[in-house]
């Protein structure tokens, strides 16, 4: 027994070795920019980059869309499937799947082939099109992280009998999917949120190959040509991805309180 | 009258009618684009079906283009298995302070989504050439890392970053697994007269195979399909598939769209087979989750 707790303390140490010391060396290389002192600097000179602030700007406004259109498609069609089309599950629960078989890289080479400028969808043609297929983007990136969030939290309710509940009281359909069960699966649209939230904010494939100037692309031109501004930024982008997951766990805690009620 | 054939049930249209959006977006933001890539992989750029594409992948470059992503993407799923595996083994079985596993737990979920092209930053400043860990080996020890022929832009380089997000992967998937191994089972083995050794290759590692390899073989095509990283990593230096892909849509560099699309297709086939793999195997490792 004693044996087995000295290797788990030693997984545990070469793990945290692992992992620490690239936060901690990612950290004091953005220190680093003042010669002979640690200072704040790249810090400074990130946050004041208009470049920054403007991609920064957009990836925010691209992932707001993305989890407002994604939720109005996902919700809806969870719940319809498990109201009236059980027999359906497999499939839609495969095809959410199939983002994560099919490489991001793939994905948005088919967009570019059959939404070019001359085809009969000229998506690519405009900007605002462009802006529309990398929503689209990214909705099909998160799909398996929102569909499977939001199912979760649907399972946990009974849907029958809420939306005969409804009826029974008169609501119509609009009533019944924005009163009834989108607050009862909110625990479940927020987790999705913030994990489609850290998904997009920094994605780099689909914005950099549709042109779009989004934080992901951004990131990668400073990591071209700076020395410890992308340092700072790797730092920013790991407090973000903790925020977002922080408020996952927050999220999901609340969600067992308010449901354990009687 | 008319409900007495289902297909003209007003109520089965309307049924279908409500996941309508969800297929027509699945249509066309999904299915129709990769099937577009997968039979242009068949056509010529006159429109004539060929084999010629996908004989054309077997040439030298893209060959070793395939050959490097598949010993980075092997190499980082393994790696991350073993590790991952030895952590979840640590914080359930190992006896240690709930803390720990907690911990180490909540890390996980934050690092696995912690990649593209930030985690190339976070190596560089450490194993890069003025990075911590480099610096630090120099000056305290005055051991050159890159003087040993050790080069962050390599396949070694890429397989030791890609890890940061494959381990905890693992962490996150196989501590369920090994939190359905009963305790009965192992006091059933130790009264039998069975050691660890023998416990653990009886009956722990078969009941767990299942988990770890498919679990192993979604950190493959989580891996294989991964560009980002690689990309802010060493630019266009390193030859591997997910690069030469985005070289190709960016500028045609391999002269022949079609080839473009053969590439793509081989992609899919790669990290599908995995994937199917992964699901089968899942299903025989959830018998023992109940």
């Amino acid at each position: 027994m004693k044996m087995s707790k000295f290797f788990a303390w030693l997984a545990i140490a070469v793990g945290v070795t692992y992992f620490f010391v690239p936060l901690l060396g990612t950290f004091e290389f953005s220190l680093r920019m003042r010669r002979g002192e640690y200072s704040l600097d790249a810090y400074g000179s990130v946050f004041s980059d208009v470049q920054f602030q403007q991609t920064f700007g957009f990836s925010m406004l691209m992932a707001l869309f993305t989890i407002a259109f994604g939720m109005l498609l996902v919700v809806p069609t969870a719940y319809w499937v498990r109201l009236r089309l059980p027999q359906m599950r497999p499939f839609v629960e495969f095809v959410t799947l199939m983002p994560l078989v099919i490489p991001a890289i793939v994905i948005v080479f088919g967009y570019l082939r059959l939404y070019n400028s001359s085809s009969y969808i000229p998506f690519t043609g405009s900007t605002f099109g462009t802006n529309i297929l990398l929503v689209m983007s990214y909705i099909t990136l998160s799909l398996p992280y929102m569909y499977r969030s939001v199912d979760t939290a649907m399972r946990t309710i009974d849907v029958r009998t809420l939306t005969e509940a409804a009826e029974i009281l008169g609501a119509k359909w609009p009533t019944i999917l924005f009163k009834c069960i989108f607050p009862n699966v909110m625990s479940g649209v927020l987790s999705g949120a913030f994990i489609t939230f850290a998904i997009v904010i920094g994605e780099f494939t689909m914005a950099a190959l549709l042109n779009r100037p989004a934080f992901g692309p951004y990131l990668q031109l400073v990591g071209a040509n700076k020395a410890y501004e992308p340092s700072a930024l790797a730092i920013i982008a790991f407090a973000i991805t903790w925020l977002s997951m922080g408020l996952i766990q927050l999220v999901s805690r609340f969600g067992k309180l308010t449901q354990s009620r009687p | 009258m008319s409900t007495a054939s289902p297909f003209i049930d007003r109520r089965t249209i309307i049924d279908w009618l409500g996941i309508a959006p969800f297929m027509i977006f699945a249509l066309m933001f999904l299915i129709v684009p990769t099937l577009y890539l997968v039979t242009g992989a068949f056509f010529n750029a006159e429109g004539q079906f060929t084999f010629q594409n996908i004989a054309d992948l077997f040439t030298p470059t893209i060959l070793s283009a395939y050959w490097i992503s598949i010993k980075v993407s092997l190499a980082s799923s393994l790696g991350g298995a073993l590790i991952g595996f030895a952590l979840a083994w640590a914080i359930v079985l190992g006896g240690l302070p709930s803390w720990i596993r907690n911990g180490l737990l909540t890390f996980s979920g934050v690092a696995s989504n912690f990649a593209g092209v930030p985690l190339a930053f976070a190596f560089i400043a450490t194993l890069g050439r003025t990075g911590l860990v480099t610096v630090f080996l120099r000056d305290w020890f005055g051991f050159n890392l890159y003087s040993t022929g050790f080069n962050l832009l390599s396949f070694f380089g890429l397989t030791i970053t890609y890890m940061f997000f494959q381990i905890p992967l693992m962490v996150l998937i196989l501590t369920p697994a090994l939190d359905g191994l009963k305790k009965e089972w192992r006091e059933a083995s130790e009264i039998l007269g069975a050691s660890t050794w023998q416990y653990w290759r009886m009956i722990g590692l078969p009941i767990l195979w299942p988990s770890l390899l498919g679990t192993s073989l979604l950190l493959f095509a989580n891996a294989f399909g991964a560009i980002a990283t690689a990309y802010a990593l060493t630019g266009a230096s390193l030859n591997i598939v997910p690069i030469l892909l985005y070289a190709q849509i960016r500028g045609d560099v391999l002269h022949n769209p079609n080839l473009g699309y053969a590439l793509a297709l081989g992609m899919i086939v790669i990290t599908g087979l995995s994937n199917v793999l992964y699901i089968w195997l899942r299903m025989r490792a959830e018998r023992w989750q109940k």
